[in-house]
C-alpha cells in the first residue's frame, strides 16, 4: 500500500490551487427530456405505486420509476446503478430528498424492461436492492443519521432502526392506500441531524444519562473552556478534583440535573462519554408536517418517552409505529395527515385509538413554551 | 471468510428492504478480491472492521467512535469532519475514517460517468461507503485517512470540477427541490437559484465566519418537498400573486372520474377503494379559506382570499395550475429543537422576484442585511431563529429594511407591553420635571 501522490505538495499547499469552485452544474447532468422541457411540465400522474408520469405542454412524456435505497450505499451498489442507468437511461439517474433514486425513461416502451430489471436485482442476504414505490398516499423512504456506524453521539443506530422499520412497512412502501402520505424520519441523538421534528412519525435516539468524567485525562485530553462554553445548558463548569493517588487535577463539574444528554461537551472532550447500554433508547414522535397544504406546517410530539435499544431489530418501536400507522389508516379521512388526525380526533383519542400509554414523561415542562400544550380549556373528551 | 462474526447484523440481512448490512458485506469481498488491481490507500479491510466495530455497538448498546481532532484541507475550516474509533487495536481498519462531505449538485440529477469518477476515486482512496445523500445534500464519503484528504481534494477539484461542502460553523451546502426541471408546482427555477447562491457564497460556506451554521434550502412551492420551512435558517418556497389558472373542461374530467383524471394525480391508486371522486367532499369542502365553489359544473374561485395551500392544485392538477406572477416568499429561523425547542421559519418577505436576470439582487440584498445583522450580533452558536427570538422579529424588520405588514403575524400581540423607540414619541423622552412640578404640586 504504497502512498500514491497527486501531485500535491504539502510544502507549497497554495501550488495550483483550486479553490471555491462549488458543485457541479446541474445543467450537465439534466436528460435531454428534462433539458428541453424544464419550467413548461403540463401535468403528473403516478401510474402505479412507483411509476410516474410527467407530461410537459410539448407533449413529451418522462416515465420515472422511484426505488427505495439504504442511504448507506458501497461505491459498489453506485456502480450497480451506473450500470442500470446506463443500460436504461442513458447514464441519467438521480436521488430525491429522502434517498429514493429515480430512473428515469423518456418513452412508456422503456418502462416495463427497466421495471423488471430493477425488481430482480436482490442482495446476497434475499433483500431487495431496488424496491420499486415510495410514491402516493403511502410510506416513503426515511431520512436519517448516522448511528452508530460513524457518529460519536448517537443514542442509537440508525441504519438498524430503518431497516427493521422499512421491513415491517414494507407494504406501504409499495402500496398507496392511506389516507395521505405518511413521513417517517430518523435521528439518533436529539442534536437532529436528521431534522426529524416536522415528520408523521419520527424515531429519535435519546439518551437518559449525563456524561461521565474521566478526572484523570480531562485536563491532558481536553481544553476545559471549550468543553464549559459547549454546554447548552451551562450545566458544566471548571472544578478542581482530588484523586484516588492524592494528586488534584483540574477537571470539570456537572450539575447533573441541568443535563439535556446532547453530547456536545462530549464532541469537545472525549473524556466526557455519556453512551450507556440501559440509559440510551429510543423516543418516539408523531404528527408533524412541513406541508402547507390544507393545514399549517406542524411539529410532532412526544408519544413514547423511553424504549430500550433491542438490537437488532428493535420489536417493540416496531410495534408502536406499527400500531400508529394502523391506527391512522383506519381512523384518519381521505387527505388527512397523522397529525390532522390527532387533533380532529384529540390526543386522548389518538393515544386510546394507537394502544399507546399516557406518562408524565409526555407533558412538556421544558421552558416557556411548555404552557401553550397544557389543556386550557374545558373541552376534552373522556 | 469475513473477518469478524456478526450475528447480530446478520439478522439485518433478512427481509424486503435493501440491506446496508448485505451492501457493506459485498464491498468488504470486492475489496478483498481487488479484481481491478486498486492500489489501495488505506486498509484494505476497512469495511470488514467497520463490520466488526458496528457488530460491538449492536453488542454493547454503545457508539464506538470518537470526535477530536481538527482535520481538514488547507484553507478551508468545512467539509471534513475528524472521526477516530475507540478500539483501533480491533478494528486498525478504521482507526482514522473521516468524513467528507461533496457539495451535490441542484436536483440531485447525476450522469453515471461523474458517479463512476467519484467512486472510483473512493475506492482508491478511501472505503467506498457513502451516503447518497447526507441530511443537509452533500454527498458523504465515509471513511479515509488524514493523508488521503488533500489528495482527494486535488483529484475532485482538478479531474472532476467538483467542490466540497459545507461544516461547521458555515454555511451548509445549500439543496433545493428539484423544481422545475421535473415539475409543474415549481413557481421557479429551485435548480438555478441554488447554484447561483452556492457559488455566489462560496466564501461563506469553506470558511467558518459565522456564530453557528446556516442552511438555505429551497423549496419550489407551498408543498415543502425540502422541508425547507422545518430546517433551514433561511427557507425560499415558491409562491404566486396572480390567480389560480383554471381549465374547466378538466375539471369536469376529474368530476367525471375519466380516464387519466385520477385524484391527486394517481397518488390513491393503492389497495383500498376511497370511493368515486367527489368534488365538494374532497376539493371545495377541505380547502382552508374556503373560497371555492362548485356549480352547474364550473369551478369558482375567489382567488383574494385563497392562501396558495395547494391542496386544490395537488388533488385535480391537469385542471388547476399555478398563477402566472410567480415568485418567492421567503422564511427565516427554522431549527431543530435544541435549545430553546424547534422554531418553524417565520415569514419575513411575503413575495420576492427571483430574476436570475439581476443575479437575484433582491434575494441577496435580504440574505446580505440579514448575515450582517447575525454576525455582529449572535452569539457563539446562537442560530438565527434564537437570536430573532432574543432580539425581536421587530428588529430583524429594522435590519432588513422591509415595513411590518400583518403577514407578518398568525395574530397581533396578545400583551400591550410595548417598547417604544424615544424617536417613535413625539417630543422624545427629555422633559422638564420643574415645568410638570407648576402644575402638579410634590
Amino acid at each position: 500500500m504504497a502512498f500514491i501522490s497527486t501531485g500535491y505538495n504539502p510544502a507549497k499547499p497554495m501550488e495550483n490551487r483550486i479553490t471555491d469552485i462549488g458543485p457541479r452544474d446541474h445543467n450537465e447532468f439534466y436528460p435531454p427530456v428534462i433539458k428541453k422541457n424544464k419550467g413548461k411540465w403540463s401535468h403528473h400522474e403516478i401510474l402505479e405505486p412507483g411509476v410516474l408520469v410527467h407530461v410537459a405542454d410539448s407533449g413529451d412524456e418522462l416515465y420515472t420509476v422511484r426505488v427505495g435505497g439504504a442511504r448507506l450505499m458501497s461505491t459498489g451498489l453506485i456502480n450497480e446503478i451506473c450500470d442500470i442507468a446506463d443500460k436504461h437511461c442513458d447514464g441519467h439517474v438521480r436521488f430525491t430528498t429522502r434517498n429514493n433514486i429515480e430512473f428515469m425513461v423518456d418513452s412508456k416502451d422503456k418502462v416495463e424492461p427497466l421495471k423488471n430489471d430493477l425488481a430482480a436485482r436482490k442482495f446476497d442476504g434475499g433483500s431487495f436492492k431496488f424496491p420499486i414505490g415510495g410514491t402516493g398516499a403511502g410510506i416513503t423512504n426515511i431520512v436519517h443519521t448516522q448511528g452508530w456506524l460513524h457518529c460519536h453521539t448517537p443514542a442509537t443506530d440508525a441504519s438498524g432502526t430503518v431497516k427493521a422499520t422499512m421491513d415491517e412497512l414494507f407494504a406501504d412502501f409499495q402500496d398507496m392506500r392511506l389516507p395521505a402520505q405518511l413521513r417517517v424520519s430518523m435521528a439518533c441523538c436529539l442534536n437532529m441531524c436528521g431534522a426529524v421534528h416536522c415528520s408523521d412519525i419520527a424515531i429519535l435516539g435519546y439518551h437518559r444519562k449525563p456524561p461521565m468524567l474521566d478526572h484523570e485525562y480531562l485536563d491532558k485530553v481536553c481544553e476545559i473552556p471549550l468543553a464549559v462554553s459547549s454546554c447548552p445548558t451551562a450545566a458544566i463548569k471548571p472544578s478542581k478534583v482530588k484523586l484516588a493517588n492524592g494528586t488534584e487535577v483540574k477537571s470539570v463539574e456537572v450539575k447533573n440535573e441541568r443535563c439535556m444528554y446532547c453530547g456536545n461537551c462530549y464532541t469537545m472532550c472525549p473524556s466526557m462519554p455519556l453512551a450507556d447500554t440501559v440509559g440510551d433508547g429510543i423516543v418516539l414522535m408523531a404528527g408533524g408536517k412541513v406541508s402547507n397544504r390544507i393545514s399549517d406546517p406542524k411539529f410532532s410530539k412526544v408519544v413514547v418517552a423511553f424504549l430500550p435499544n433491542e438490537m437488532p431489530r428493535w420489536p417493540s418501536m416496531t410495534k408502536a409505529i406499527n400500531q400508529m400507522v394502523n391506527a391512522y389508516s383506519n381512523g384518519a379521512n381521505k387527505y388527512e395527515r397523522l397529525g390532522d388526525w390527532a387533533e380532529r380526533i384529540g390526543w386522548e383519542k389518538f393515544f386510546e385509538a394507537c394502544e399507546l400509554e399516557f406518562t408524565h414523561h409526555l407533558i412538556d415542562d421544558f421552558r416557556q413554551q411548555a404552557y401553550m400544550s397544557w389543556r386550557q380549556s374545558t373541552q376534552f373528551k373522556f | 471468510m469475513a473477518k469478524h462474526k456478526t450475528p447480530l447484523l446478520d439478522q439485518l440481512e433478512s427481509g424486503p428492504w435493501p440491506s446496508f448490512v448485505s451492501d457493506l458485506k459485498a464491498q468488504a469481498e470486492r475489496r478483498a478480491k481487488n479484481v481491478e488491481g486498486v492500489e489501495f490507500q488505506i486498509p484494505v479491510d476497512a469495511v470488514e472492521d467497520l463490520l466488526g466495530v458496528l457488530e460491538l455497538s449492536y453488542k454493547h448498546g454503545r457508539t464506538h467512535w470518537k470526535h477530536g481532532g481538527i482535520v481538514g484541507v488547507f484553507g478551508y475550516g468545512g467539509g471534513v469532519i475528524g472521526r477516530y474509533c475507540d478500539q483501533p487495536t480491533l478494528f486498525p481498519g478504521v482507526q482514522h475514517f473521516h468524513t467528507m462531505r461533496i457539495a451535490q449538485p441542484a436536483g440531485k440529477y447525476y450522469k453515471t460517468d461523474y458517479l463512476r469518477a467519484l467512486t472510483k476515486l473512493w475506492d482508491f482512496r478511501g472505503s467506498g461507503v457513502t451516503n447518497m445523500h447526507g441530511a443537509t445534500g452533500d454527498i458523504i464519503l465515509l471513511g479515509t485517512t488524514t493523508p488521503q484528504l488533500e489528495e482527494i481534494f486535488h483529484t475532485l477539484t482538478h479531474d472532476m470540477n467538483q467542490d466540497l461542502g459545507g461544516s461547521g460553523s458555515n454555511l451548509r451546502t445549500p439543496a433545493d427541490c428539484l423544481g422545475q426541471s421535473r415539475c409543474e408546482y415549481a413557481c421557479y427555477d429551485t435548480n438555478a437559484l441554488v447554484y447561483f447562491l452556492t457559488n455566489e457564497y462560496q466564501d461563506e460556506l469553506h470558511r467558518p465566519a459565522f456564530p453557528y451554521k446556516f442552511k438555505f434550502k429551497l423549496d419550489g412551492c407551498p408543498n415543502c418537498c425540502v422541508a425547507s420551512i422545518a430546517r433551514s435558517d433561511m427557507s425560499f418556497i415558491g409562491t404566486w400573486k396572480d390567480d389560480i389558472r383554471i381549465d374547466q373542461d378538466a375539471v369536469n374530467k376529474y368530476v367525471e372520474c375519466a380516464d387519466g383524471y385520477p385524484a391527486n394525480a394517481g397518488a390513491y391508486k393503492g389497495s383500498k377503494d376511497w370511493g368515486p371522486f367527489d368534488i365538494e367532499k374532497e376539493v371545495t369542502g377541505l380547502c382552508p379559506t374556503r373560497c371555492m365553489q362548485f356549480k352547474n359544473k364550473k369551478l369558482f374561485i375567489d382567488n383574494a382570499n385563497c392562501t396558495r395551500c395547494m391542496h386544490c392544485i395537488n388533488v385535480m392538477p391537469r385542471a388547476l395550475k399555478i398563477g402566472k406572477e410567480t415568485g418567492c416568499s421567503i422564511l427565516v429561523g427554522a431549527k431543530a429543537p435544541i435549545l430553546d425547542g424547534a422554531q418553524m421559519g417565520s415569514l419575513l418577505v411575503p413575495f420576492i422576484e427571483v430574476n436570475a436576470d439581476n443575479d437575484y439582487e433582491a434575494i441577496t440584498e435580504v440574505i446580505e442585511n440579514v448575515w450582517d445583522w447575525w454576525m455582529e450580533e449572535g452569539k457563539n452558536r446562537e442560530r438565527l431563529g434564537e437570536l430573532i427570538m432574543r432580539q425581536g422579529f421587530q428588529k430583524l424588520l429594522e435590519v432588513t429594511g422591509i415595513e411590518a405588514m400583518p403577514q407578518h403575524v398568525q395574530y397581533p400581540r396578545t400583551n400591550p407591553y410595548i417598547f417604544w423607540k424615544e424617536d417613535e414619541v413625539e417630543g422624545g423622552w427629555e422633559r422638564d420635571v420643574e415645568e410638570y412640578r407648576k402644575h402638579h404640586l410634590r
